[in-house]
């Protein structure tokens, strides 16, 4: 396939990808923009006022980046899952498997799909966050930069399930019992600096504590003090589950018999 | 020439060690209509599967117009349309729209790709249909979404598995017609099918596969002069008390229908002689059919192994 041929094919699955999401934005973007305002009232506002500060930031600040990665990357996930695994479900990916579209293409379509579900959410949240807190970026690069690894990390490993998935139940399964546990333990409301240096060691597991202290870093400038670290993380982490995806779409048994 | 589909020794083997195809080897000609045929879990599906790589080949090749589907893949693919046994498009995508997503998978610009849509959703009746649900369409139009889908970007190879099934007679008679005329095009069509009428009134040459093997490779005008006996039911005016006794035929009455006899024709007998018979005898025919389709007597003797051996081509 000629490279013209092959960007035809990249945008014709990322319209249909922007298309899908967009027409049920019911389901799909305002859910998240509510329950992140909710989280903005409560515990940035009524229970915030009384934490005081975090890290040494006002504690509302201080949840805004943890609550707009949290929007991202769940539904950079869940956009990839839900949106590949109902095409294998209703066969209609075979549409894509049986054209020349090469496999790397198929990848970076859904994958810039899920980042597109993503980006939108975390924009949407950023714009209510600043109904209740002044956010002053400290480095538009490094928080720009850091979203969008985030939001492809998510996205890829919500293919990878979406290709092991053989049920609905299975595409929740992950959400449930991993992703949001991560995410609630990630750094979110807290500054893992509070807990015990046990956990705190333990935390350091987390890749979302990461994710979110780089961000946090980027938007605040607080907590830097590892990001080169986090950085080369993040970056190792999308390369590793890049190639990871890419295997499964060409040798998955669950793709083809 | 080059074979518009080459296939060589393929073998599929499943992870539970069934042995789908035993290492068949194919070829079908430029502009050819050929028939696949066989009986339920013979190979057919598995072997399309593996032309459209939606299942992997343990062992042969595959090439599609020179094209090997391993080594240049891409060039394959263009030269080839799929249309599957089942739906397997969106239910919830509007019907131009799984066209044209179709065509940008292939590659081609958004502009040519509407007006190849267009052509395609006119000539198979879906026009009327174009910005509606697919799930609101019924189950031929599905079939001719599917077939249209295939052509969008022009192939010269369409693989067809079953495109027929399911779908009442007067809908299945403008298809054929349809497929003739996209063959008379130059179109190379291959053919899966149950309906062996239909295998008979299409195609060309024909391959029978079972169990994994290609069991015949022939045209259909030499596996239908193999037929060596058929069954004519002869309808005459007279209300018959017992069969007419013809010399070199068995002959039988048809239950329940007095009016109805049935006699045994092998090949190169003279249906001539047959009439002069029955005249002598007063009977008085007033119509004949025969009893049963010529190719699928013949499809079940194959699997049956009644003829094995007879003819290899």
């Amino acid at each position: 396939m000629r490279l013209a041929q092959q960007w035809v094919a990249l945008s014709t699955i990322v319209r249909k990808e922007i298309r899908r999401f967009s027409r049920i934005w019911l389901q799909t973007l305002l859910p998240p923009v509510i329950t992140m305002s909710l989280y903005f009232v409560i515990f940035g506002k009524l229970i915030g006022s009384r934490v005081g500060t975090m890290d040494g930031i006002p504690y509302m600040q201080f949840v805004v980046p943890g609550l707009i990665m949290m929007a991202v990357l769940t539904n950079s996930y869940s956009n990839v899952t839900s949106s590949f695994f109902s095409a294998k479900f209703q066969r209609s990916i075979e549409e894509i498997l049986v054209s020349p579209t090469p496999n790397v293409i198929i990848l970076i379509g859904y994958c810039l799909g899920g980042m597109a579900r993503g980006l939108c959410v975390g924009a949407l949240v950023t714009a209510v966050s600043l109904l209740f807190t002044d956010i002053h970026v400290h480095s538009w690069p490094l928080t720009i930069i850091i979203v969008v690894l985030t939001s492809l990390i998510f996205s890829l490993a919500g293919f990878i399930n979406a290709v092991y998935a053989n049920s609905y139940d299975d595409i929740s399964i992950v959400p449930t019992f991993v992703l949001t546990p991560l995410t609630y333990l990630g750094g979110v409301f807290y500054s893992v600096s509070v807990l015990p240096e046990f956990w705190q060691w333990v935390s350091q597991l987390n890749p979302i504590l990461h994710m979110v202290g780089a961000f946090r870093y980027g938007l605040l400038g607080t907590g830097g003090e590892h990001i080169g670290y986090a950085f080369a993380g993040i970056l190792l982490f999308a390369a590793v589950l890049f190639a990871v995806s890419l295997y499964l779409l060409k040798n998955g048994s669950r793709l083809r018999a | 020439m080059t074979a518009a589909l080459s296939i060589k020794n393929l073998r599929k083997v499943y992870g539970n060690q069934f042995e789908a195809l035993k290492g068949i080897s194919l070829e079908v000609q430029a502009g050819d209509f050929f028939a696949v045929l066989g009986p339920n879990g013979a190979g057919k599906s598995t072997t399309i599967g593996i032309i459209s790589s939606l299942v992997r080949k343990s062992a042969g090749e595959v090439s599609v117009f020179g094209h090997n589907i391993d080594t240049h893949f891409s060039e394959a693919k263009q030269e080839l349309g799929i249309v599957p046994q089942e739906f397997n498009f969106s239910q919830f995508e509007k019907v131009r729209d799984i066209i044209l997503q179709q065509a940008g998978y292939y590659g081609l610009p958004r502009a040519r790709a509407e007006v190849q849509a267009d052509k395609y959703l006119k000539k198979l009746g879906l026009w009327d249909k174009r910005s509606e649900p697919a799930r609101t369409l019924s189950g031929g139009m599905k079939r001719r979404l599917m077939i249209a889908r295939a052509l969008v970007h022009e192939p010269r190879v369409l693989i067809l598995d079953e495109p027929t099934a399911g779908v009442d007679i007067e809908l299945r008679r403008s298809m054929w017609e349809f497929l003739r005329e996209i063959n008379a095009q130059g179109t190379t069509i291959i053919l899966t099918t149950h309906y062996l009428e239909e295998a008979e009134s299409l195609c060309r040459n024909v391959a029978i596969i079972d169990r994994g093997e290609i069991v015949q490779n022939t045209s259909m005008r030499a596996l239908l002069q193999r037929l060596n006996k058929e069954v004519f039911v002869f309808d005459c005016a007279n209300t018959l008390t017992a069969a007419p006794v013809i010399a070199g035929h068995v002959v039988g009455l048809v239950e329940d229908d007095e009016h109805c006899f049935e006699v045994e024709v092998e090949k190169g007998q003279s249906l001539n002689q047959l009439f002069a018979q029955l005249t002598a005898q007063g009977v008085q025919v007033v119509s004949m059919r025969n009893k049963a389709n010529r190719l699928e007597e013949l499809f079940v003797s194959l699997i049956n192994g009644q003829l094995d051996g007879k003819e290899a081509e």
